[in-house]
């Protein structure tokens, strides 16, 4: 296949590289090839992270070789996904109120819509998980359409509240945590996303969908008390891939 | 599960650590575990456990340790300097070998020498909850380990088991630390965005370690590298040793508690053995780096577990008594019964 580099990570690991872009295509092919690594159990693959234009699948060299693994890997480059017809379309709890979206204002001043144009351009748009990084269950999500995009703040800030929606670039998240952030807060989710004790610790996975459904701030409060109480599942539909 | 040992001071960064865990990256979870994975296993192997039970990692300073149970047996392995035990003696342990500790006695490990961290294994391993498949501790995510976090001065420490009756064992040649050796990588991934002077001097140059170094990465100080497509990539997957040189042109090794992804190019990773000799280096020590094809990277790697395999085949009883103090050793000959009460 056109296009595709094989491209070594030290010892333990190498990366298939589709491009250099955030393009959906491209992650369609990462995300089809690390599904078809799992299919296929190949020999000493410890395991795969699909990010937005390359695979990178971590190895034990003293069950395969990196150029075992090329050969192996360049035989499936093509394969139709087959495991996942149908993928996950989670409804995310959104709360816009000014509470809980510090930058919405600045969002809308920037973009030259009003606040509301921005939260029906947000909360109307389906967005795939391209990615699952930068801390652990936090979501990378595109694409925001083009009247909302934005380069990240000047000046990030030291602590984002743990649920804030953030979008910055063409790109939305949430974060799990509280943590550093230079994302555009514009909303927040009163949902848990990750939790080491669930069997599948990040509530969104790569190739996942998920789409915000604005709730007003009693709802907000109403639905974070229920997750405190562990007595609110996340809706979600199947819908195909 | 019992309780076998109080932490009396907690050292300056105490971690349960193990081999770390795989097959959460793709959620955000990087591996963590042991920066120097070599003593790590030499520890576990001293008092008889697999190599991937859960001990201690200890940064710069240790802790002091309160066994409290009947009898402890631990192992030390990190650096040049041993620790001590605080009992009738006082006696002196070596780096690399074990020993059994007595209800009250206290280990303590002091400033580490020789290398920036050592391991404190303890037979059966620690008993902490294994979450996403590892004891090991992701403080960034307050993950794993001990709640989460280094220890604290008053923690308990349960054991999976109460003393073990093996005999106490040293390593026969003590692990060096080889702050001279070269580091070996591989070029890429993404050695393609940087000049081919940037790749010439990043091979030439000695970089020195900055007081930036910690679990999750070591920024490095030297000549700076020049990108050619600018500094910025779309984010792709980090490996521990992936060596990413952010706009500075300085470059920063990512070690065992990395952010999974990241956006700038890397000009080659680190081998595997090879995090191991860079974790132990300490701010100011001196890295030198040397390129390796995959193959011969793999190549290495299959050496040096056969070496490590054979360091554990060649454990063997200690030649001296727990002590380099005469004072010790004499009273030791008077009052043997209360040394001897470990068997």
């Amino acid at each position: 296949m056109t296009g595709v580099r094989f491209l070594p990570a030290g010892d333990k690991a190498l990366l298939v590289e589709f491009g250099e872009t955030i393009e959906r295509a491209l992650s369609e092919r990462v995300l089809r090839l690390a599904e078809r690594i799992k299919e296929l159990r190949l020999n000493g693959v410890i395991e795969t992270l699909p990010t937005f234009r390359s695979l990178l699948v971590r190895y034990d060299p003293l069950q395969t070789s990196g150029a075992t693994l090329e050969n192996e890997i360049s035989a499936h480059l093509e394969d139709a996904g087959s495991a996942h017809d149908e993928v996950r379309l989670w409804h995310i709890p959104a709360c816009y109120d000014r509470r809980c979206a510090p930058d919405l204002d600045e969002v809308a001043e920037r973009t030259g819509l009003t606040s509301d144009e921005v939260v029906v351009r947000h909360s109307g748009t389906r967005f795939l998980v391209y990615v699952v990084g930068f801390a652990a269950g936090y979501p990378y999500m595109g694409d925001l359409p083009s009247e909302l995009v934005l380069p990240r703040r000047a000046d990030p800030r030291v602590r984002v509240p743990a649920g804030s929606i953030a979008m910055a670039t063409t790109l939305t998240g949430i974060y799990p945590l509280e943590s550093p952030g230079g994302w555009h807060l514009i909303g927040a989710a009163p949902i848990r996303l990750f939790d080491p004790n669930w069997e599948r610790p990040a509530l969104l996975r790569p190739g996942d969908f998920a789409k915000f459904e604005p709730v007003d701030f009693a709802e907000y409060e109403r639905i974070r008390a229920a997750v405190e109480r562990n007595d609110y599942d996340v809706p979600f539909t199947m819908v195909a891939a | 599960m019992i309780p076998i040992l109080r932490v009396k001071s907690p050292g300056l960064h105490t971690t349960v650590q193990d081999l770390g865990r795989d097959g959460f990256a793709d959620v955000g979870v990087p591996p963590s575990g042991a920066v120097d994975a070599v003593a790590l296993r030499l520890a576990n192997a001293l008092v008889g456990n697999a190599p991937n039970a859960a001990a201690l990692e200890i940064l710069v300073s240790g802790p002091a340790l309160e066994a409290i149970a009947e009898s402890v047996h631990v192992a030390f392995v990190g650096g040049t300097a041993g620790v001590s035990v605080q009992d009738a003696h006082q006696r002196s342990v070596a780096p690399g070998r074990s020993v059994h500790l007595k209800q009250g006695d206290v280990l303590k490990a002091g400033m580490i020498a020789g290398s920036s961290c050592g391991y404190i294994a303890v037979a059966g391993g620690l008993s902490v909850p294994r979450l996403l498949g590892s004891a090991s501790t992701y403080t960034r995510g307050t993950l794993g380990g001990f709640e989460g976090r280094p220890l604290r001065a008053g923690d308990i420490l349960y054991g999976e088991v109460g003393d073990s009756a093996q005999g106490e064992l040293e390593l026969a040649a003590p692990l060096d630390s080889e702050f001279d050796a070269p580091i070996r990588v591989v070029l890429g991934p993404q050695e393609d965005h940087f000049t081919a002077a940037a790749i010439e001097a990043f091979l030439a140059a000695t970089y020195t370690v900055s007081a930036q170094a910690d679990r999750m990465g070591f920024r490095l100080e030297g000549p700076v590298l020049a990108h050619t497509r600018g500094y910025n990539i779309v984010s792709d997957g980090i490996v521990s040793g992936s060596i990413q040189v952010p706009g500075s042109g300085q470059p920063i090794v990512l070690m065992r508690d990395y952010q999974t992804i990241g956006g700038y190019p890397k000009i080659a990773t680190v081998i595997s053995p090879d995090i191991s000799r860079l974790g132990r280096r300490s701010p100011g020590a001196k890295v030198h780096f040397v390129r390796v094809s995959r193959d011969e990277a793999e190549a290495i790697y299959r050496d040096e577990e056969a070496a490590i395999a054979a360091r554990i085949a060649d454990l063997r009883e200690p030649r001296e008594r727990a002590s380099i103090n005469l004072d010790a050793l004499y009273d030791e000959n008077l009052i043997g019964g209360i040394i001897n009460a470990r068997e």
